[in-house]
């Protein structure tokens, strides 16, 4: 590590920044997963015993393999066959993209590649459930215009996809739509980086059953633009994000408290299946993702 | 905080054993029989499956089904499962009532105006025809609401169980009202999120008739309906009472357990879907679990109808409605698109000699059953939707009906065109002009009568 070279106080500084990176979970810490599971365990799946006690010791393994800073636990995806653990670790700009893991039985993990636009679309025209095996090709017959010499035709054309695939660019989508954090878990200094908020002490009671509490932990698309009588009131170091509040469509968050007022929990009624979890006036917060992998299209028609 | 407190304080009133001094007695009573099933061995199985809530919420589910014991006259119960809804959740218990016991004061429920309307409006035309005899009568509406299919009685078919739902535990538990065929039909074309309040209105088309609690207990009736199975051989039919040929094939609708049950190897049960049956009924397109034929009159309708019966035209042939009897196994169930309806799995494959058998449902996402040796349980926790591989079409309105029937008086008959006019203008001229050549002639001819 270079922080050695300059000197005792410097290295426990930075000691410190990393333990006080390990703290704030998104996702879910490796190390408070069973908090975290227990946390979530309202919308009734979770993680069976020995489920558990694998992730917990593969995890620590990838750790030290991949050289994260972090690992979470991001969820599970079920299949017809098989479901898929998915894990993401975390390097230390906390915006940068994660690289993803995936196990079918949470011990051997393999790195999924990352996501790119040409893999959504391809994977967009693939509907229904995942198999559950990583090796499952979807057919998708196409017309494509082919050029014989100087006659142009159309042909039926297979398209193979394969799940990997499928998998990489769903969970991309997922965490672009849902993935969230409370305000002020995170800051923005002047120079650019994004660091965890070592003074966050959770968000109050009323702020938490609010919609514009919590942002999506992502790039910000709307925040250029609003208006400059909007954008006053705002903490430049604080609200850099976008915050739930302008989701299309309008409703598409369900925030319940649960253990009468002890925990908030925010579930996606557009990705069926998240469940971002958040006890008031403590540093508790993380989401998990168990679900089908499938987006709710009908979300219109159900509010 | 305060709302917090409050929780507390209702959850710690949970706790709370009845009665001090009677405290040994009530132990015995309560160790020799209770209505509530062991929640927490239930729950410590479905957790192996990665299915269900925190063991700490699963005690104060049964802390609250015991007080639901205590307080409505309760033969069994358990816990359904969970429907979760956008600003609270539901809790669900599936009880029977002893023996005698009748609900009292059904709460009725306030169906749609849909058939009223025009009803109301034909009787406004009526009242028209009295004042305005000497105008043409308006003619009547044709349409007729289509008949209703009575309900099914309690601790029959669809009704069979009486389902108590509450917010969170240590609220108090609300009883959903009975279901009738209709909501169960309408509850198939619509699809909606529940809001957490039983009085909320449900606002779809097409219009259901009722408010949040009748769609809650009817997609409750359909998740039963569809995904309570237990292992081949844990039910059996009871011993036969002759009435199988008089039902016309409807099949039988009871069963009790079967005490020589001696359960099926776990790896048996994940392999093979034929080893699980259903063992609720299925529900009819109709809406009910036995076929009533709606146009069936009853007998005071036949007195007085035999003229209307000539009078019918094209009164449909309805055909009996079957569907597959109960005690069917899995794998005799529809696949949706190519899929298998059903996931089965080992709930650890470390250890299967330990493992317990999990069974999925594709159809209802969030329905899992687990058997493991004598024991088995069904659950529900979900959003309470169907699985729909396609997207959700909602039906689109009826087509625009005719004003009136067409008859020989109120027939619209085209305007004669111009040419048409003209013509008829042209012959009733001529028709004229030779009129009055005839008057000349014979005013011609008396005159020359005269003259002479």
């Amino acid at each position: 590590m270079e922080g050695r070279g300059f000197g005792f106080p410097w290295t426990r500084f930075l000691l410190a920044t990393r333990r006080a990176l390990s703290r704030a979970a998104d996702g879910m810490d490796a190390e408070s997963l069973l908090l975290s599971l227990e946390l979530a365990s309202g919308s009734g799946q979770g993680l069976s015993p020995d489920r558990r006690a694998s992730l917990l010791t593969s995890l620590t393994l990838v750790k030290r393999d991949y050289r994260f800073d972090r690992v979470l636990f991001w969820g599970r995806i079920l299949g017809l066959v098989g479901d898929y653990y998915i894990a993401q670790g975390v390097s230390e700009d906390q915006l940068a993209p994660r690289k993803t893991l995936y196990s079918l039985n949470c011990m051997e993990w393999s790195l999924l590649p990352p996501a790119t636009e040409e893999m959504e679309t391809q994977t967009s025209v693939v509907k229904g459930r995942f198999m559950g095996d990583p090796s499952h090709e979807y057919e998708h017959t196409e017309l494509q215009k082919v050029n014989e010499g100087e006659k142009v035709f159309e042909e039926e054309v297979v398209v193979q996809i394969k799940e990997e695939t499928r998998l990489v660019s769903v969970i991309d989508q997922i965490d672009k739509a849902v993935a969230i954090i409370p305000r002020g878990a995170l800051f923005k200094t002047p120079f650019g980086p994004i660091s965890v908020n070592r003074t966050f002490e959770g968000l109050s009671l009323s702020e938490a059953k609010k919609l514009s509490s919590y942002f999506h932990f992502r790039e910000p698309v709307e925040l250029k633009n609003k208006t400059l009588l909007e954008k006053a009131e705002l903490d430049p170091s604080l609200d850099f994000m976008d915050s739930l509040e302008h989701d299309i469509p309008k409703g598409s968050w369900s925030v319940q408290m649960e253990r009468g007022n002890a925990l908030v929990v925010l579930r996606s009624l557009l990705w069926p299946g998240l469940t971002f979890y958040h006890a008031p006036r403590t540093k508790n917060y993380g989401y998990i993702y168990v679900g089908t992998g499938e987006k709710n299209l009908d979300l219109p028609f159900m509010l | 905080m305060q709302p917090t407190y409050e929780m507390a304080e209702r959850q710690k009133a949970l706790f709370s054993q009845s009665g001090g001094g009677e405290g040994e007695q009530e132990m015995e009573e309560e160790v020799a029989e209770t209505a509530v099933p062991n929640i927490m061995e239930k729950a410590f199985y479905f957790e192996q499956a990665g299915v269900g809530l925190s063991s700490d919420e699963s005690f104060r589910i049964f802390m609250a089904l015991k007080q639901l014991v205590e307080q409505q006259p309760i033969h069994t119960c358990r816990f359904w499962g969970k429907i979760l809804g956008i600003s609270r959740s539901y809790l669900v218990a599936e009880a029977e009532l002893r023996e005698g016991e009748e609900e009292a004061g059904e709460e009725e429920v306030e169906m749609a105006e849909g058939g009223e309307g025009m009803e109301a409006h034909g009787e406004e035309e009526r009242d028209d025809d009295d004042d305005d005899e000497l105008m043409d009568a308006v003619p009547k509406p044709t349409w007729k609401p289509p008949p209703i299919i009575p309900k099914e009685e309690s601790r029959t078919g669809t009704n069979r169980y009486l389902y108590f739902v509450c917010n969170e535990p240590g609220r108090p538990w609300m009883r959903l009202p009975h279901v009738t065929p209709i909501q169960i039909v309408q509850a198939r074309k619509i699809r909606k999120f529940f809001t957490g309040y039983l009085d909320a209105p449900v606002i779809s088309y097409p219009p259901f008739p009722g408010n949040e609690a009748n769609y809650l207990r009817a997609q409750i009736a359909r998740i039963s309906a569809a995904t309570h199975i237990s292992p081949l051989g844990f039910y059996q039919f009871g011993e036969e009472e002759g009435d199988e040929e008089e039902e016309g094939g409807a099949g039988r609708d009871s069963y009790e357990e079967n005490p020589d049950f001696e359960g099926i190897p776990v790896l048996e049960l994940v392999d093979s879907m034929a080893n699980w049956v259903h063992h609720t009924q299925h529900i009819l397109p109709q809406g009910r679990c036995t076929w009533v034929n709606p146009l069936q009159k009853t007998e005071e309708e036949e007195e007085l109808g035999e003229e209307e019966e000539k009078a019918d035209e094209g009164v449909e042939e309805v055909e009996q409605e079957v569907g597959p009897p109960l005690l069917t196994p899995l794998s005799e169930d529809a696949e949706i698109m190519h899929m298998a309806p059903w996931t089965a799995r080992l709930s650890c494959s470390l250890s299967p000699q330990f493992s317990v058998a999990v069974v999925r449902s594709n159809l209802w996402p969030g329905a899992y059953a687990y058997a493991s040796g004598k024991k088995f349980e069904n659950i529900y926790i979900g959003w309470g939707h169907k699985y729909n591989p396609e997207n959700f079409n909602p039906s689109l309105p009826a087509p625009i009906q005719h004003e009136y029937p067409s008859g020989p008086d109120t027939i619209e008959m085209s305007d004669p065109t111009v040419e048409e006019e003209q013509a008829l203008k042209a012959a009733q001229e001529q028709a004229l002009a030779a009129a009055e050549e005839e008057e000349e002639d014979e005013e011609e001819d008396e005159d020359e009568d005269q003259d002479d």
